[in-house]
């Protein structure tokens, strides 16, 4: 055996599913090592902003990390709806009751300040159990011994030996893919969210809430050019949360630019009476979003490693249903109680089938990984079935049905029962709202239009200590063909935009004229999409490298 | 392991700090006084060998009482378990030598005997790079200079470092000495963290110094011409060789050159300027 360092766990990445394994495991008095890449957790993380607590969950964060609410948070929400929109006809339903659904409490969060108050409480659980948690430090694979997983390697730290290895690092997770778990293929199991960070004068008026209250607004229908996906809006204490979710599949099939999507929504009139004259963008962010109904690991283990949250594709998007954080912080505290009864039970290398059964048992697949759901698509999810759903939702047939319906359409969207079922097709996510809005909305006006900065401002706004000269990403194949797709789909490039990721170049050769993509890693917002639309050798920066989001 | 790290109070000489007067002379009086950067290296490298063979880090410096903050800063911005100030009116203006003798003297009244001692390379205002080797031949050890990575064997009671030949960065050589030594650290030097464990330790000693810091006059020794039993016809400027014969102002470049200001926003403008660049860009 070499002689590396040891620790009795180590968790990878301090976001609340790594958070919620170091907390059980330090509470069971298990050595445990947080490593965390951002200089600071949150740094790297970015979500849309809401965290659940569910009622049929074994664990929620306020339960591991009391004062959760009162100090991480930003508003909880209390009303919640959602708007079809056909142009500037808007049909507004409110969906508070499946909101409520199995729900204890559901909270806006800005991930900078939610995970760095976890992580100092983590560090502080941690150190007492002979660990601790290291910011800055990025774990770039798998440590292996006769072809056996036994530890981590990391840019910044010798190779470390660990009895339990948790991925929890991220939708990009380097861990789950170096064991073959995860794989960076297919856009159709991905979905990819950009946000915008607003700051608002007096949101309580704005959106005549009282100092306890919050609302969540859900955006669908024919604002963003036929993409699959939708647009959110959720309140901050200070600020708002505006961002827009697409199928991967769909924004690279329409070659649609995500940031022009996201104005699409910012620059409808229903928002602008909510941002107000001066629109002050705080930070524009994206990741990718595994659509957990396709990618989510039924048996997320292998060796010593177990993966958790996002790493392991649990992340539900079903409908108005988006859950990611609180399976996370489920699956994390499973994975060490895992660890401490295999541990008891002097058999440590039980610990990763006894996970995936606790993940079985405790209802997280059936939610990650619907039964309803893979029937549905069965028969809904194929070109024939959506054309005619979409052809006899667009017939007079149709919309005299929409109209008799009226606003019962209304218990049907909040019915969770078919959000379950509800197809990823254009029907659900664009044809159907539109056809609502059309029959049953009433016309929204403004009497401005918002002013949103361009790609090249949104990336001058960043913070980033760039790896110069070291770039993390690699292209392999820079053909159109094979990596042209990421001119449009990356958060942070677009056509005929010189300052972006991703560029087409004209190339000449012997009087040949052929498009041809470059490269350049230095406004990366390490979202990952290029990981899947173009062909590269992908990698995290090194740590405390790259973007830091100072909101997230 | 005791180690103890050399430092002077400098004037902060970062744009928007520092002041001269018409005549180009420093203004000291409007400008804060801060730790030489270069010695923060140096305290850099002793904190390191805090981290991984334990120990303890004193600071040290000799100036006006004033300085006790430039103490302060060291043990707040990188780590010191404690503060030595050597202050008295016989000890201002010394040259080099006088100082070397001064803090040759201050490291041998220390009760626990050091087995390194760190200083930086040169001071922002003097320059020289003489006090630190200087005070090494008082103290008769062996000196290590331009280190930029260093090891101590405790049990063997040896430091081996590497060092840039002859301050270059494309030579580098390795070497062994006895302890005690002393070591000047030059600013490529890098600590280097590889263990969790010595980053967990690292993380921990930065609250507890920062904790400290905010307290430090509890910290801080002060010793004077007295304490350490020096004669004042050896020290201070009485003990100061160097003569300093005149001050000539360094003439200020020439900076007068017609400028046309352009608003970017004005194309016309724009359209202009890169006109009078084309012929650059064509090499001509």
């Amino acid at each position: 055996m070499t002689d590396h360092e040891h620790y009795e766990a180590v968790v990878v990445g301090a976001g609340p599913g790594g958070a919620a394994a170091a907390a059980t495991l330090a509470k069971h008095d298990v050595e445990t090592l947080v490593l965390e890449r951002g200089v600071d957790a949150g740094s790297k993380n970015v979500s849309g902003g809401l965290i659940y607590a569910e009622e049929s969950a074994p664990y929620t964060i306020d339960d591991l990390f009391p004062g959760f609410r009162e100090q991480a948070a930003e508003r909880p929400v209390t009303d919640y709806y959602i708007h079809n929109v056909a142009g500037e006809k808007v049909k507004t339903f409110d969906i508070t009751d499946l909101h409520e659904h199995d729900t204890e409490w559901s909270d806006a969060v800005l991930r900078r300040k939610m995970d760095s108050w976890l992580a100092d409480r983590v560090h502080e659980k941690t150190r007492e159990t002979g660990g601790g948690l290291l910011t800055e430090v990025h774990v770039n694979g798998l440590l292996r011994e006769n072809g056996e997983i036994v530890g981590v390697t990391c840019d910044e730290l010798d190779p470390i030996r660990a009895d339990l290895i948790v991925a929890a690092d991220g939708v990009n997770s380097e861990l789950a893919r170096d064991a073959g778990l995860m794989s960076w293929e297919e856009p159709d199991e991905w979905f990819q969210g950009v946000k915008a960070v607003v700051d608002v004068p007096d949101v309580d008026e704005r959106f005549d809430l009282g100092p306890d209250e919050g609302a969540a607004h859900l955006f669908s229908g024919d604002l963003f050019e036929g993409v699959r996906g939708g647009g959110f809006v959720y309140t901050n204490e200070d600020t708002l949360s505006v961002g827009t979710v697409f199928h991967l599949d769909s924004l690279v099939a329409e070659e649609a630019e995500p940031h022009e999507l996201l104005d699409s929504l910012l620059t409808h009139p229903l928002l602008d009476d909510w941002i107000g004259e001066d629109y002050e963008e705080l930070e524009y962010s994206a990741k990718l979003v595994p659509d957990s109904k396709k990618v989510a690991h039924e048996s997320p283990h292998k060796d010593r490693l177990v993966l958790v949250g996002d790493a392991g594709g649990q992340m539900q998007a079903q409908g108005p249903i988006i859950k990611g954080m609180n399976h996370a912080v489920t699956a994390g505290a499973l994975a060490a109680e895992a660890y401490v009864e295999a541990r008891s039970r002097g058999d440590t290398d039980l610990a990763g089938e006894r996970y995936a059964t606790k993940l079985d048992r405790e209802g997280v697949m059936d939610k990650l990984r619907p039964t309803r759901y893979e029937l549905a698509s069965a028969v809904g999810e194929n070109d024939l079935a959506t054309s005619i759903a979409d052809g006899v939702l667009r017939s007079a047939v149709g919309r005299f049905g929409v109209r008799v319906l009226g606003d019962r359409l209304e218990n049907l969207y909040s019915s969770p029962f078919l959000s379950m079922l509800a197809p990823d097709t254009r029907t659900p996510y664009v044809t159907m709202p539109t056809v609502i809005a059309e029959e049953l909305g009433t016309r929204v006006t403004a009497e401005r239009t918002i002013e949103t900065p361009d790609l090249a401002d949104r990336i001058g706004d960043l913070t980033y200590n760039t790896d110069v000269g070291n770039p993390h990403i690699e292209l392999l194949d820079n053909s159109a063909e094979a990596s042209g797709a990421a001119v449009s789909a990356c958060p942070v490039s677009a056509k005929d935009f010189g300052g972006g990721c991703y560029r087409e170049e004209t190339v000449k050769t012997n009087g040949d004229e052929k498009t041809a993509v470059s490269l350049d890693t230095q406004p990366c917002v390490e979202c990952g999409t290029c990981a899947i639309v173009a062909d590269t050798d992908w990698e995290h920066p090194q740590g405390g490298k790259g973007v830091e989001f100072r909101e997230g | 392991m005791h180690t103890v790290v050399l430092t002077k109070g400098v004037p902060d000489f970062r744009e928007g700090q520092v002041s001269f007067d018409e005549d180009g002379h420093l203004e000291r009086g409007k400008t804060p006084t801060v730790m030489n950067p270069n010695d923060k290296h140096a305290l850099r490298a002793a904190f390191q060998t805090k981290v991984r063979n334990g120990g303890h880090v004193s600071l040290m410096s000799m100036g006006p009482p004033g300085y006790k903050e430039v103490l302060q800063e060291g043990m707040r911005d990188v780590y010191a378990d404690d503060l030595y100030l050597l202050s008295d009116r016989e000890m201002g203006a010394a040259d080099t030598w006088a100082t070397a003798m001064t803090v040759a003297t201050g490291l041998q009244k220390l009760d626990d005997r050091p087995d390194l001692v760190f200083a930086g390379f040169k001071t922002a205002d003097g320059e020289t790079g003489h006090t630190g080797p200087q005070t090494c031949w008082c103290l008769d050890w062996p000196v290590i200079t331009h280190v930029i990575s260093l090891d101590v064997d405790e049990e063997e009671r040896t430091v081996r470092a590497k060092r840039l030949v002859e301050g270059d960065i494309s030579e580098i050589e390795t070497v062994e000495a006895p302890m005690p030594a002393f070591i000047v650290a030059d600013p490529e030097y890098e600590p280097s963290y590889r263990k969790a464990n010595h980053r967990l330790k690292h993380k921990d000693l930065r609250e507890e110094t920062k904790e400290r810091a905010a307290e430090y006059e509890d910290h801080v020794t002060v010793w004077d011409h007295e304490d350490l039993n020096l004669d004042p016809d050896y020290i201070g400027l009485d003990g100061s060789p160097t003569i300093v014969s005149g001050v000539d102002p360094i003439p200020k470049a020439p900076s007068e050159r017609d400028a046309t200001m352009v608003d970017a926003d004005d194309s016309e403008g724009m359209e202009q300027v890169v006109d009078e660049l084309a012929p650059y860009a064509t090499g001509d």
